[in-house]
């Protein structure tokens, strides 16, 4: 990248994609052009900067000024400004929330100062569909100090000196799972990439892929040195259709460099990766399921053992990993074990990514070391919470995990701290609810998806789900009992218990820990019949208040099933038995006279 | 549902598809991709020419067909609305969109207008986040839908 003098990077990540950052990259190449600044002026889109709450972002290298929510319309005054008269454009500067100042450097945004990026260490700094600027940041070096100086056991040892632990819910040594496969004996063995990010409301292995897909490739082709496979497989979700475009150019680039196919590096160790693609089923993501998929059948989990490491895709030994996982392999390797061993906790090796979403003002994609508190995530990373509201809750893991509440908030996240608080790390989804959101209602939110992913294989999962369902569904209309809490419980220990795969083992998580954390809650809804934060729409009741009432019959000519009566200039009722709690009146009432009770 | 009869020239390009993956039974999803890719939707005709070029039984096509979210039996309007459902949407106000969505277009979700021009789907996360709640209309990615905001995007299609 050294050439240019200046470098101008433009996110071209999904979430800035839709906000038009195409058209904003071609708009600053075209300007930059015109000028004749194209050899002292490199413009490219790299893969996502994380910040993606204030998207479009563009970086400007070397002064790392960072502008957001720029509009294709901004490109020519950057250039004419910033590039030619240097001098920052400052209404596009972020502002900082707290103290409402520019800030004209990006290393001193809260977004960024606890962040530690290590499997985003390319991400928002490259461009993802050129190979040389990868090979730049030590890029493919991990691989040729694997293949010409170490033996496959050397590699292993270092990854599990390192402390690694699959990233992908799991958190299984990575390491260890190399060394079982590498230790299965067949003829062929496979290596594949798990990129079926499933998990709603976590993009971290999205940004990998459409910002960093060569690091991917290159932690395939060392774990198919490890394990001695000369074939790998990425099964990737259909819906991704950018990070699929990336990771083929990539592949293919590969290829032409001679890191991908025969004898790499002249030694003779061959090796090529091949995509196949999900078709939108979140059990997929569990590795017996993904392999069954791969082999083009449903995807129904089997029982483990044998586990893939012994018997995966085609009946042959297969290592599977996550996406993150994987691009944390190349660093360790350059770095040494000792270094990414040093950052975390005592268990918890690294850092992990996640996707910070919700009612918070951060909405993005960050990395932060394994003890992080979740305090420091969501006020100093996350920038606190929308609208000055109170946070209430952050749930981790998606519909496998549960929710950690304001008491946990200084707890230090790992996998074990997670567990044992009654969530779990997942893939690393964090979505964060304020005050208006009602915990029974969001309970009820994942059990709908888990109904609907549940393959149906087994009776637990496939009824006890559902019926998990019917209940959360009957509280959130008032018409939940005491005894109903009970049940909840019962059952969703049963299908725990019951079920074959991580699905159906963890679908009830979101139920038990709200009970556990906000028991009050489920309470009010069945005993007094009422959501406290008003979103369970059964339990509201609208009612009028005779003081403020004039008469003007505004509420009762809009009320759409006639269950307002009153006289002309006379205090109007609302019949609580016929209302549909609409929210009309409320609207329509100019003497603020209708209240939510 | 009404019997399809697929043209001499569609047929011979799903053929050519499925021997362009060797006819590998194991490359059904990927073949079943493209199919749709040039129907639009997998009626029970184009599984069963699946099934005789990968030499499997119907009834594992329509297996594997019904089993995927991303597979579809049903045509799908020349606009699909999709309206994603992740936790991210759902708790900026998802449900909201849906809502003005159904009313405006006078369908459920699932469903396609009768003149064939809008369909409605909901999805689970197409990582947007940052964007909650996002609607796409085909391939193009609407963020900060409010259900003010549903109107004008019906309208962008009907002009």
């Amino acid at each position: 990248m050294s050439k240019f003098k200046m470098h101008v990077l433009v996110c071209g990540g999904t979430g800035c994609h839709a906000s038009q950052s195409e058209l904003l990259l071609e708009n600053l190449k075209t300007i930059v052009a015109d000028k004749g600044l194209d050899n002292d002026v490199q413009v490219i889109a790299t893969g996502c900067f994380g910040f993606c709450e204030k998207g479009p972002i563009v970086k400007i290298i070397p002064d790392n000024t960072f502008y957001t929510q720029v509009t294709p319309g901004d490109a020519r005054e950057i250039i004419e400004e910033h590039l030619i008269k240097g001098r920052k454009v400052h209404r596009l500067l972020y502002v900082d929330p707290e103290n409402k100042e520019q800030v004209e450097d990006s290393k001193h945004m809260g977004f960024y100062k606890k962040q530690l990026r290590i499997a985003l260490r390319n991400c928002g700094f490259i461009d993802p569909e050129n190979i040389d600027e990868y090979i730049s940041r030590d890029g493919y070096e991990a691989l040729v100090k694997c293949l010409t100086e170490m033996k496959p056991q050397e590699v292993i040892d270092i990854l599990k000196k390192s402390g690694l632990r699959g990233r992908g819910g799991g958190g299984f040594p990575t390491g260890t799972k190399l060394e079982i496969t590498s230790k299965s004996v067949s003829d062929i063995k496979y290596v594949v990439c798990n990129a079926d990010e499933g998990d709603p409301g976590a993009f971290m292995d999205r940004s990998i892929l459409e910002g960093d897909p060569h690091s991917v490739i290159e932690a395939m082709a060392i774990s198919g040195y490890c394990i001695g496979s000369t074939k790998g497989l990425v099964y990737i979700r259909a819906e991704y259709p950018l990070a699929i475009n990336r990771l083929k150019t990539a592949i293919k680039q590969a290829r032409e460099y001679g890191l991908l196919g025969e004898n790499i590096f002249g030694t003779d160790f061959s090796f090529d990766i091949e995509l196949r693609y999900g078709a939108g089923a979140f059990v997929c993501g569990e590795e017996t399921a993904l392999i069954h998929s791969m082999e083009g059948n449903r995807g129904e989990p089997t029982f483990k053992p044998p586990f893939p490491s012994v018997e995966g895709y085609l009946g042959k030994p297969t290592n599977v990993n996550n996406v993150e996982t994987l691009a944390n392999i190349p660093v360790i390797i350059n770095q040494g074990p000792e270094w990414f061993a040093s950052i975390g906790t005592e268990k918890s090796k690294g850092t992990k990514v996640f996707a910070l979403a919700g009612k918070i003002n951060n909405v993005g994609l960050i990395e932060v070391p394994m003890g992080t508190t979740l305090r420091e995530v969501i006020y100093e990373i996350g920038g606190g919470i929308k609208d000055g509201k109170k946070f209430k809750a952050v749930q981790t893991g998606g519909p496998s995990g549960g929710c950690l509440t304001e008491k946990h908030l200084d707890t230090p996240i790992d996998y074990d701290n997670l567990l044992a608080n009654g969530s779990m790390m997942g893939s690393g989804g964090m979505i964060v609810m304020d005050e208006d959101d009602c915990m029974v209602s969001v309970a009820k939110f994942y059990l709908d998806f888990t109904v609907e992913e549940s393959c149906g294989k087994c009776s637990p999962c496939r009824i006890g789900n559902k019926r998990l369902y019917e209940i959360l569904d009957k509280i959130t209309q008032g018409k939940g009992t005491r005894e109903d809490i009970d049940r909840l419980r019962n059952l969703s220990t049963v299908i725990k218990d019951t079920s074959l795969c991580g699905l159906g083992q963890t679908s009830p998580n979101p139920v038990l820990s709200t009970i556990d954390n906000f028991w009050d809650e489920y309470i009010e809804h069945v005993t007094d019949k009422k959501c406290r934060s008003g979103q369970c729409k059964a339990l509201l009741q609208y009612v009028i208040e005779p003081e403020n009432c004039v008469g003007c019959t505004a509420c009762a000519r809009n009320c759409p099933v006639n269950a307002i009566a009153g006289e002309r200039k006379g205090i109007h009722v609302i019949d609580q038995e016929a209302c549909i709690k609409c929210g009309a009146c409320l609207e329509k009432c100019k003497f603020n006279a209708v209240f939510i009770k | 549902m009404a019997k399809i009869k697929l043209s001499a020239e569609r047929l011979d390009e799903l053929k050519a598809v499925c021997k362009s993956f060797n006819n590998e039974k194991g490359e059904l999803i990927n073949v079943l991709h493209q199919a749709q890719g040039i129907f639009g939707y997998l009626p029970a005709e184009v599984q069963e020419v699946i099934a005789r070029e990968l030499h499997i039984s119907v009834a594992h096509v329509y297996g594997v067909v019904s089993f995927y979210s991303f597979f579809s039996m049903l045509p799908k309007g020349e606009h699909p609305v999709s309206i994603c459902l992740g936790t991210a949407c759902y708790v900026r106000g998802a449900e909201k969109v849906i809502d003005e969505f159904k009313k405006h277009l006078k369908i459920n979700v699932g469903e396609t207008t009768p003149d064939g021009k809008f369909s409605l789907a909901c999805l689970r996360c197409v990582g947007a986040c940052g964007l909650a709640p996002v609607v796409l209309v085909g391939e193009k990615v609407y963020g900060r839908v409010s259900p003010d905001g549903v109107k004008d995007i019906i309208e962008e299609y009907t002009r």
